[in-house]
């Protein structure tokens, strides 16, 4: 679960990690307020739930109320376009209002769980403010690492560590030994999978402050963090996959018009995999479970088909330890009371493959029945085709 | 010969009175599967409907069954408490099914494991099969033949798949074992290649992945320097989007890491068998087999 900059900084508040005064707005009215309140100069901020907002004109320096009124109206409920919101971009309904910090200079620190370690894993750069991504490529050596002890956790040498390889000296070393602690201390109490501070900077009076903050957890342990859930951000979700996850239902919404309705992660990705090398695009990653009930199968035709790029639907379902013939009744029964205008090829395979063929067969409902997989993907792409797209 | 499970294995049910616990339960006995009985604390002493013994600890089943195999079907909350208790119970081998355990959870269990004699399988797994002989986990066993391919996946209906395509084609499989798609597993592709690689029944050997960690390139390495039997490939997800969950927690491209061009590269050039196409995995076995 991904939560917005301002929220990240409020939890990391919560953790002694000293943040720049501010305060979020959601109306021009109530961020040109916050902006008088703070004074000037001040930092307006678009809160979006993806990066290089600075580089794509999201975040301005106010150095006067009509500076900061005309910044406000320009990002707020404005579409705005980063190297990750792709180009469509993404409409700003929230902003962040801050005072401005005496940089002197720029850090990156950042924790995550190491999956081959299965250990949490601190990293600390002294390229701050640029993507980390890049200095890890470019520069690896100016990224220091320390690894969390088996059952020990962070160790007081490592935090000294982290506080030499980015030369903080005097108060500042107390400083960052303390915040990388209270950062470790924040990312497994909230059950973070990504806590990353970019940058964190130190001031002119030795300081060390959080400029930005980013904060995203895993969703398995959402059951003990009601205070996180509170924080989800439907704006920042397709409003099909708001549905989706209504009725429990793993949806990804993607650019293509073949759109997929499958049981397990793994032959969901499968499946829209093959529908690409068969010429077509997948529109989505549909996975409605491994029991799939004639209820999950007739909401997975709702979420899929209120995407209007949808031209074709292919359902397919490896049955298991759910038999296909009861897949394909189920199957029959969303068909009748769903309203569906495009084609829907089904393949059913596995326990009960030949009573769900003849189940199908005997239906009058209008689908076309595969064999195979590969079957199933060139005929879900040659219906698209026929409809002229 | 097949690797981890067979006709001698003794299984013990960790959640064996609830909803999936008692129904797989009653799958794998009807498999053949040597059940000895079960666990559900509070309910110690009583029978299950297929009149296996419940205990209210592990170390109290393994104690009067000789149990020394455990199959986790408890709800996530409670899972990685329940892996656990067979971890100090000293149970060789703990195939966990439930998907949805929090990571850091996760991290505690695999501590654990790294001082002790027990092998995880999963968590967010399938389980294992060695066809004919013995079923640990919710695969429908029926699709599978006893042979000599060995099948390793991070996937569930995606395993079933190719263990369908193995079977038609008449080859059957040695052992499956999925290996689940969380983040953090206890039993890795690499693990699982060597021991294949050493059991005479095994001739090549599928493997399965997707998106997201380096999973399949450190198994690339390991191929590369270690195996003589045939790997064929195939890795999902090729059409997913960035910094999305696919599904599974541990399915996540993230920091442009863990593509499946990257991943297939990877595997090509260690001299594995690439099945482009999730359809083509059984013929890709058949090419690589020289049939």
């Amino acid at each position: 679960m991904k939560i917005h900059e301002y929220q990240a900084k409020e939890i990391l508040k919560t953790f002694s990690i000293p943040t720049p005064y501010g305060k979020p707005a959601f109306s021009n009215k109530e961020a040109c307020a916050f902006t008088e309140k703070i004074g000037f100069p001040c930092v307006i901020k678009a809160q979006i739930h993806a990066g290089g907002r600075g580089k794509g004109g999201g975040v301005k320096i106010a150095d006067s109320s009509l500076s900061a009124y005309k910044a406000i109206d320009n990002i707020l409920d404005k579409k705005l376009v980063t190297i990750q919101t792709g180009e469509d971009g993404k409409i700003v309904n929230r902003l962040l209002i801050e005072e401005t910090i005496d940089i002197k200079q720029e850090f990156y620190v950042g924790i995550v769980i190491d999956r081959e370690t299965a250990l949490p894993v601190i990293m600390v750069s002294t390229e701050g403010g640029v993507e980390i991504e890049k200095v890890a490529q470019e520069t690896p050596e100016k990224i220091v690492t320390e690894y969390a002890l088996p059952g020990y956790g962070l160790q007081e040498f490592q935090l000294r560590n982290l506080a030499f390889s980015l030369g903080l000296e005097g108060n500042a070393f107390k400083e960052g030994k303390k915040l990388f602690r209270n950062l470790y201390n924040g990312f497994l109490e909230t059950d973070a999978s990504l806590v990353e501070i970019n940058p964190l900077v130190l001031t002119g009076d030795n300081k060390l402050v959080a400029l930005d903050a980013k904060m995203t957890f895993d969703d398995n342990a959402l059951y003990r963090h009601p205070e996180l859930l509170k924080l989800v951000d439907n704006d920042e979700m397709d409003p099909a996959e708001v549905t989706a996850a209504q009725y429990n239902l793993n949806y990804i919404r993607l650019d293509g018009n073949v759109g997929c309705m499958v049981n397990g992660a793994g032959l969901a990705m499968a499946t829209m995999d093959i529908i690409k090398l068969y010429g077509g695009e997948p529109a989505n990653f549909l996975d409605v479970g491994g029991i799939a009930s004639p209820e999950t199968v007739a909401n997975g035709f709702k979420v899929l088909l209120s995407d209007k790029n949808v031209k074709a639907v292919l359902i397919n379902i490896f049955g298991g330890i759910v038999r296909c013939d009861r897949v394909a009744m189920g199957i029959i029964k969303a068909m009748e009371t769903t309203s569906i205008d495009v084609p829907v090829v089904i393949r059913l395979e596995g326990t009960n493959a030949d009573e769900a063929a003849n189940i199908l067969k005997e239906s009058k409902l209008d689908f076309l029945v595969a064999t195979s997989l590969q079957s199933a993907a060139e005929m879900a792409v040659s219906a698209v085709k026929k409809t002229g797209v | 010969m097949s690797i981890l499970i067979d006709k001698n294995t003794k299984v013990l049910v960790q959640g064996i009175t609830g909803k999936e616990g008692k129904f797989h339960t009653q799958k794998m006995l009807e498999y053949g599967t040597k059940i000895v009985g079960g666990i559900t604390p509070g309910k110690g002493g009583s029978k299950t409907e297929d009149n296996l013994p419940v205990f209210n600890t592990v170390n109290e089943c393994k104690n009067s069954t000789g149990a020394n195999t455990s199959v986790i079907f408890v709800p996530p909350r409670f899972a990685a408490d329940a892996i656990l208790e067979s971890i100090v119970a000293k149970i060789d081998l703990v195939i966990c099914i439930t998907e949805g355990i929090p990571t850091i959870d996760m991290i505690k269990v695999s501590t654990a494991l790294k001082n002790s004699s027990t092998r995880l399988i999963g968590p967010n797994c399938p389980g294992i099969i060695s066809p004919g002989k013995c079923k640990i986990g919710i695969m429908p066993g029926f699709i599978h033949k006893q042979g000599s391919i060995g099948i390793i996946s991070r996937s569930g209906t995606l395993t079933y798949e190719a263990v369908f395509q193995v079977t038609n084609l008449g080859l059957g499989q040695s052992t499956c074992v999925g290996i689940g798609g969380d983040p953090i597993i206890g039993t890795s592709f690499i693990d699982l290649l060597e021991l294949f690689e050493n059991d005479p029944e095994t001739e090549a050997v599928i493997m399965i992945g997707e998106i997201g960690g380096t999973a399949e390139e450190k198994a690339a390495e390991f191929i590369k320097a270690n195996m003589s039997k045939p790997v064929v490939s195939f890795i999902a997800g090729a059409t997913a989007p960035k910094g999305r969950r696919m599904g599974h927690a541990g399915a996540i491209i993230a920091g442009g890491k863990g593509t499946a061009s990257e991943k297939k590269a990877t595997l090509k050039k260690a001299g594995i068998h690439i099945s482009e196409s999730p359809a083509e995995i059984g013929n890709t076995l058949m090419k690589a087999l020289n049939r």
